[in-house]
């Protein structure tokens, strides 16, 4: 049988990879003219875990994002994606590492001649042309489902959807090839409580389920509470500190005390604990109630989140 | 070489089948390998995936969806695996992945229907936004001071000044082309001078202003189409609306003057480049000399010819911009009706400046300016 033209191995490690460290971003120095964005930019993304991205408006977050993604040249500085050279001239080797990672942008950017489902089927299509049409609906359908559309919202245009929607179909299409490593810009901005909060636990969920590492940009200290493992801060240029929240807490900057124990910062952390708490009491009513057969997702179904109160 | 996902059928002392998948099982193998099954077309009593190395999503829905098929049970399948099937698991959907489609006879007569429904609809609403043109129009003349006088100098600059070098070129060559090919028909009747008269007169009364309105239409009449459709889906105009700023006045007037006084220097500069055109070849190669031929001109050319390019200009200036600007503000949905709308922009305004030149020309012989 003729190997197709672009035939990565999902799950294969190239050689030379580190495992343990899907990102890493070295010296990194981007510039727009005169204004510097990042100067000396480090940042390691360690394997399996949720790594959210804070600063304030114009610190680069999104460009930092776009260099990683090797949309945005650097002027200086190496950065490393599954064992790829990202600022490295060469190409087409970058082809096979885009099977590898997804991306969702801020609007969800669905081509908008592509019904939800298409949108879905266009790296399904140009990674594994052998895939029989049928299958792919399949994909497609199930996609959409794990992303928490409705069925019906699969042969919907992007222009027919709402603004969360639109989203949650940016995910399905960033989905689609299974990769170990998701990009997401704002995922819960413009979104309301309610949804946000679903979306957080989408993401939560999936990356338990799939042992994803997530790159998160946000502004929603809800989400940072709820799904992030570490988070990293930008400011002055580069990035001051990554670290649990906690121990960020512990820090002396100035902008780092101000985001998290401004009024928002507070309330978000209170209802973290709230939500923990509750947690708690039902993780200890549940190992009473269903010491004999733990249902593997269970868990994930029970969690409370501490949103809203 | 890349990795497959074998798949092996063992029949146990019940007769029953199973099937052993084995390597990774992943978006990667699952092509081929779904492929391989089908032709295979076994039944089996359960599917057995404690061989399996490897397993995402596309995997878990292909293991679940050959249970499905064949009733069978899953065995052998690790945690991770349980946990990812019982993710994509569930109620099989089939939902449509297209909208519906009618069969191709139903779409032909559907699209004739719409068409003649949308022509219709289509010129109510041109007659609606020359409404919306005139009351403008109006409103500026009691309110002067609302006038966007910047945003009208703005346009004629990107109308008009930024025209001047293609538009020039263009006439340039226009008239090379006339002056010689018509040299070469009068050179039959010995009648070579007339080159100048034919020149000279076809400028101003037809082609330099024709020409011209044809370039303007490419250029900006598919700007102001693209600009305005790109602001309606940005949602700028409605934002506009609620700030109470009109948009037919800040986007389609500005456009609309600039379009038209433009539309008149540029018809006039393309009729002098055109001559100028003729005017060097022939001292190339008809061995009229310059200034003669420039001479010449003066006394062959009615100073009503240069009357009916000049009535004709505005006018089609003002018919390019208002086909883009009301094509422009029709735009809805998505990107891809910008580039359609603004397509059609580009086509009725030449469509309709051709039309209107057929009429200019029969009623300008009529009333004697022949």
């Amino acid at each position: 049988m003729p190997e197709p033209a672009h035939t990565p191995a999902p799950n294969e490690p190239r050689p030379g990879e580190d495992r343990q460290h899907p990102i890493k971003v070295e010296g990194l120095r981007n510039c727009f003219d005169d204004h510097v964005i990042h100067d000396n930019l480090s940042l390691t993304v360690n394997k399996g875990e949720i790594l959210g991205v804070v600063g304030g408006s114009g610190t680069g977050k999104s460009v930092l994002m776009r260099s990683i993604i090797g949309l945005q040249i650097p002027q200086a500085g190496h950065i490393t994606v599954l064992g790829d050279d990202i600022t490295s001239a060469e190409d087409d080797e970058d082809i096979d590492i885009r099977s590898r990672w997804g991306v969702l942008f801020q609007g969800g950017a669905l081509f908008s001649t592509l019904t939800v489902a298409e949108n879905v089927e266009v790296p399904l299509r140009e990674f594994y042309p052998e895939i029989d049409d049928n299958l792919r609906h399949e994909i497609a359908r199930f996609k959409v489902k794990l992303s928490g559309l409705p069925p019906e919202a699969a042969s919907k245009y992007p222009s027919e959807l709402s603004g969360g929607m639109r989203k949650r179909a940016g995910l399905a299409r960033a989905l689609a090839l299974d990769p170990e490593l998701l990009f997401l810009d704002e995922p819960t901005a413009g979104l309301d409580p309610i949804g946000a909060a679903a979306f957080d636990d989408l993401i939560g969920e999936l990356q338990d389920t799939l042992g994803l590492t997530v790159f998160l940009i946000t502004h929603d200290l809800d989400t940072l509470y709820e799904i992030c493992d570490r988070v990293a801060v930008l400011a002055d240029k580069h990035v001051i500190a990554v670290d649990t929240i906690p121990n960020l807490l512990k820090l002396d900057h100035p902008w780092i005390q101000e985001y998290f124990n401004g009024p928002r910062g507070r309330a978000a952390q209170a209802a973290q604990d709230r939500g923990r708490a509750a947690q708690a009491a039902q993780d200890r009513a549940n190992a009473v109630k269903t010491r004999h057969a733990p249902s593997p997702d269970a868990k994930a179904m029970d969690k409370q989140t501490g949103r809203g109160a | 070489m890349r990795r497959r996902c074998e798949f092996s059928a063992e029949t146990s002392d019940a007769g029953a089948q199973t099937l052993a998948l084995s390597g990774p099982l992943t978006v990667s193998t699952a092509g081929l390998l779904e492929g391989d099954l089908r032709r295979a077309a076994g039944s089996y009593a359960a599917i057995d995936l404690s061989q399996v190395s490897a397993i995402d999503t596309v995997g878990a829905w292909l293991a679940f969806r050959l249970a499905d098929d064949h009733q069978a049970r899953i065995v052998g399948a690790s945690d991770q695996a349980q946990r990812l099937i019982a993710a994509v698991g569930g109620q099989r959907s089939e939902a449509a992945v297209r909208p519906h489609r009618a069969r191709p006879l139903r779409r032909v007569l559907d699209s004739i229907g719409n068409y003649v429904a949308g022509s219709g609809s289509g010129m109510l609403a041109f007659l609606g936004f020359m409404g919306q043109m005139i009351l403008a129009v109006g409103s500026l003349v009691r309110h002067p001071r609302r006038f966007r006088f910047k945003a009208l100098v703005h346009q004629m600059e990107l109308v008009g000044v930024s025209a001047l070098g293609i538009i020039g070129l263009m006439s340039f060559l226009v008239g090379i082309v006339i002056a010689q090919q018509g040299a070469v028909q009068l050179k039959q009747f010995g009648a070579e001078i007339y080159t100048i008269n034919l020149t000279g007169r076809i400028s101003f009364r037809e082609l330099g202003v024709l020409m011209t309105a044809i370039m303007v239409a490419g250029r900006s009449g598919s700007a102001f189409a693209a600009q305005i459709g790109t602001m309606k889906l940005t949602e700028e105009v409605d934002a506009m609306r609620t700030i109470g700023v009109s948009p037919v006045e800040a986007l389609v007037i500005p456009r609309v003057l600039a379009s038209t006084l433009m539309m008149l220097l540029l018809g006039f500069y393309a009729s002098l480049c055109a001559i100028l055109g003729g005017a060097t070849i022939s001292t190339l190669t008809l061995e009229i000399p310059f200034m003669t031929f420039l001479s010449r001109i003066q006394e062959v050319v009615p100073m009503h010819d240069i009357y009916v390019g000049m009535v004709k200009a505005p006018v089609f200036g003002a018919i390019v911009a208002l086909s883009g600007c009301y094509q422009g503000m029709q735009v809805e949905g998505n990107s891809e009706e910008v580039g359609l709308r603004t397509t059609i922009a580009v086509v009725q305004a030449i469509f309709a400046v051709i039309v209107l030149d057929a009429f200019f020309a029969v009623f300008f012989t009529e009333v004697g300016w022949g």
